[in-house]
């Protein structure tokens, strides 16, 4: 009695294992090839990438962004970096202090009010003189003239 | 008897129970002597050696688990390939090369090749028509005779555009097939041409391509590069992209403007020897890299890198080192009065100024107003041995230690005997070939405050140590200064850039021929400058092939005409980009501070 039980259960362990190991050697090929398809995604991922740090690069050449810069300079008028463009932090003016409203404060006034401090070449307030600034001069072959 | 077991049993008689009855049944025999007991000693050991066994079982298995997961956490983490990639024997993952910002300067992307195995073709004579119109330098006979030659491979197309892929594949032919690989790219095109070289690829397969460094820094570090136990890190170039490209423009419109052949800037750390800038034009497109030319000039080939190759007279830019090595070693000071009275004879040779200056002038003004007889009567006074050890010390004689296949090649060419005439001569630089890139070690190594550098092409981590002392701070100084006046109040006044203290020496020499002797109309112009003088930062050397300018009424090809101009634009162009700081303040030029700053250092 005892002994057909316990035959009984010792099959029934080696199928339910066999069931087991069957499926865990499966899984463990899923697994694995999830493992290699990953892998070559992460290794596609990276060609992608450094596919993309290459058009960045190639987009952002110096060649490009001198012509993109002459192209758009009527809009943006950038020009070469110079040593007349650096100043100290004393020659920056300060906004000039807020207009009691609703009377503005004259011009007049304001130049007054920042006498100490330098202003390079800007006037402030509502009521200054619009500055014109030219167009660029374009020689014959595009090149642009100073 | 024997007793079977379906026959009838018989009654028992009665009988007397007490009368003892012959037994029937025969008697179990005797049990058989019982062996005596084993030792119980042997049972114990034998017990013990299966527990042993036992044991060794575990521990083996055990071991076995432990070793596999100690490889497992031991063996370093691969970077995972793309699956066609993979099992690949050719090395082909190329590191990246950089510039000192981390901007891109060569990069690998993928690329297809194209094939043929002419067995598993259908029609040949079609697909050769086929590839005559899509590659119009293919020519359809010829590759119909090669695809009908019996030969069972053929590399058509080492890299292919996605398109021509396309119109390949709509051809519609099994025998053409397509290989995976990588192709360097360089995405700035021209830019740095000299200093990257160029690659190219070396064993091929069908499923990758090796690339090999071909000159430049990919040769130079070629194994670097494609060591897979750097993990894709990048090589990092001491160079600036945006100062490489604002020189590189510069100079091609100087070269442009002054009706030269070629042209060349170095653009050094004058501290540590990194190169920021390095640029010799006519120049070429490192993704194209032109074959190297078989006949004429190879000088005047765009592959020909300037800077570093090109081994010319550098003229009157050598002048500061005998007036330098005259003050260290105190035979003169600033102010010596120098006997400039010419011509200066020497044997059958006359020594002659470009214009009389006199009959005498301090060393400043012999500097400022570059006469030859006053340095010569300097490097007379000095001694050929003295003036050899001084130019050996700036490393003139021996190839720069750049980073560059091309460097060792450069030699610079030393008189073989050296007798009065060359100290004479070389004291202004004419009798003594070197490179531009020579010319700015040796002023950046006089000029930094007295310690020679050696040039490199990589970034930096820390400074380097300084190296061994060629002058004093004090003549350093003293040497800027003179430099200064140069642009100052000299032959280099068009080189003054305001706000930046350029100091600086021009230097004319007039071009050898190949047949011996020099040309009447073919110069070499160099200016080599250190800025800003008081505190220096950088040095500039801006060498121009043969300039001839129409200036001021009459044909200028003097250095202070042509490369001065280059190079002052040059500096204007770069400090800003350097992170350099303007100084308008005039006390800048004075000896003082230029004192003080070497003192602060």
């Amino acid at each position: 009695m005892m002994r057909g039980l316990i035959y009984a259960a010792s099959i029934a362990a080696v199928v339910a294992l066999a069931f087991w190991a069957y499926r865990e050697g499966y899984d463990t090929r899923a697994t694995s090839r999830d493992v290699a398809r990953l892998q070559s995604e992460i290794g596609a991922r990276h060609q992608e990438l450094s596919m993309l740090r290459a058009e960045w690069a190639y987009l952002n050449r110096p060649d490009r962004l001198h012509a993109l810069a002459e192209m758009n300079f009527e809009r943006l008028a950038l020009m070469p970096l110079d040593a007349d463009h650096f100043a100290v932090v004393d020659q920056v003016a300060y906004p000039p202090p807020a207009p009691e409203w609703p009377a503005p404060v004259p011009a007049v006034e304001l130049e007054e009010a920042v006498e100490d401090v330098i202003i390079m070449n800007h006037r402030y307030g509502a009521d200054a003189a619009p500055r014109l600034i030219a167009p660029p001069t374009l020689a014959d072959d595009g090149e642009q003239l100073p | 008897m024997i007793r079977l077991p379906f026959w009838p049993r018989r009654r028992p008689l009665a009988t007397d129970p007490f009368v003892p009855v012959a037994p029937r049944v025969p008697r179990a025999p005797e049990p058989a002597p019982v062996a005596p007991r084993e030792a119980p000693e042997r049972i114990r050991a034998r017990a013990e050696r299966r527990m042993k066994f036992t044991a060794a079982c575990f521990v083996f298995g055990f071991a076995l688990v432990g070793v596999k997961m100690g490889a497992i956490s031991a063996s370093e983490a691969r970077e995972p390939s793309t699956g066609s990639l993979s099992g690949a024997s050719i090395v082909s993952d190329r590191a990246d090369i950089t510039d000192r910002n981390g901007r891109v300067l060569a990069t690998n992307v993928d690329a297809t090749a194209l094939y043929a195995q002419p067995h598993l073709m259908v029609d040949a004579r079609a697909a050769a028509e086929g590839l005559a119109r899509i590659f119009p330098d293919m020519d359809a006979e010829t590759w119909h005779r090669r695809f009908t030659s019996g030969s069972k491979f053929f590399w058509l197309k080492g890299n292919i555009s996605p398109e021509q892929k396309q119109a390949v594949h709509d051809l519609g032919e099994p025998g053409l097939l397509f290989g995976q690989r990588e192709m360097r790219l360089y995405p700035n095109g021209p830019l740095a041409a000299h200093i990257l070289g160029g690659a190219r690829y070396g064993e091929q397969d069908v499923r990758a391509a090796e690339i090999k460094g071909i000159a430049g820094v990919e040769a130079t570090f070629n194994e670097f590069l494609r060591d897979p136990a750097q993990e894709g890190a990048p090589l990092r170039l001491s160079i600036d992209l945006s100062v490489q490209s604002a020189v590189e423009r510069v100079l091609e419109g100087g070269m442009a403007l002054m009706n030269a052949k070629g042209a060349a800037a170095i653009l050094m750390d004058i501290h540590t020897g990194e190169i920021r800038a390095l640029a010799s034009v006519p120049d070429f497109d490192p993704n194209d890299r032109p074959a190297p030319a078989v006949e004429g000039d190879p000088g005047d080939s765009p592959l020909f890198n300037r800077a570093v190759q090109g081994v010319y007279e550098l003229g009157s830019t050598f002048k500061i080192f005998t007036a330098a090595q005259s003050l260290e070693l105190g035979l003169t000071n600033a102010g010596t009065m120098i006997d400039t009275t010419g011509p200066l004879r020497q044997g059958r040779h006359r020594i002659r100024d470009f214009r009389n200056y006199g009959p005498e002038l301090s060393v400043t003004d012999v500097i400022v107003k570059s006469s030859n007889v006053g340095t010569a009567r300097m490097a007379l006074d000095i001694g050929a041995a003295r003036q050899q050890d001084f130019l050996r010390s700036l490393g003139f004689f021996e190839p720069t230690a750049i980073e560059l296949t091309e460097a060792p090649g450069a030699r610079p060419l030393i008189p073989a005997r050296w007798p009065d005439i060359s100290t004479m001569t070389i004291s202004y630089g004419h009798g003594l070939s070197a490179s531009p890139l020579h010319l700015a070690v040796g002023y950046a190594s006089v000029l930094n405050g007295g310690t020679r550098v050696e040039p490199t092409l990589l970034a930096r981590a820390t400074p380097p140590a300084p190296g061994t002392r060629v002058v004093s701070e004090r003549v350093s100084a003293q040497a800027r200064h003179m430099l200064r006046q140069v642009v100052m109040r000299g032959t280099a006044s068009l080189g003054e850039v305001s706000g930046y203290q350029v100091g600086g020496k021009t230097g004319t020499a007039d071009k050898p021929k190949y047949t011996g002797g020099y040309w009447d109309d073919k110069v070499i112009t160099t200016f080599a400058s250190v800025f800003p003088a008081d505190d220096p930062q950088y040095v500039l050397v801006v060498t121009l092939d043969e300039p001839q300018i129409e200036a001021a009424g009459e044909q200028r090809r003097t250095a202070g005409w042509t490369a001065v101009p280059v190079a002052s634009e040059v500096v204007r162009r770069a400090t800003p980009l350097l992170g350099l700081r303007p100084d308008f303040n005039p006390a800048a030029d004075s000896f003082a501070s230029y004192l003080a700053e070497s003192g602060n250092r």
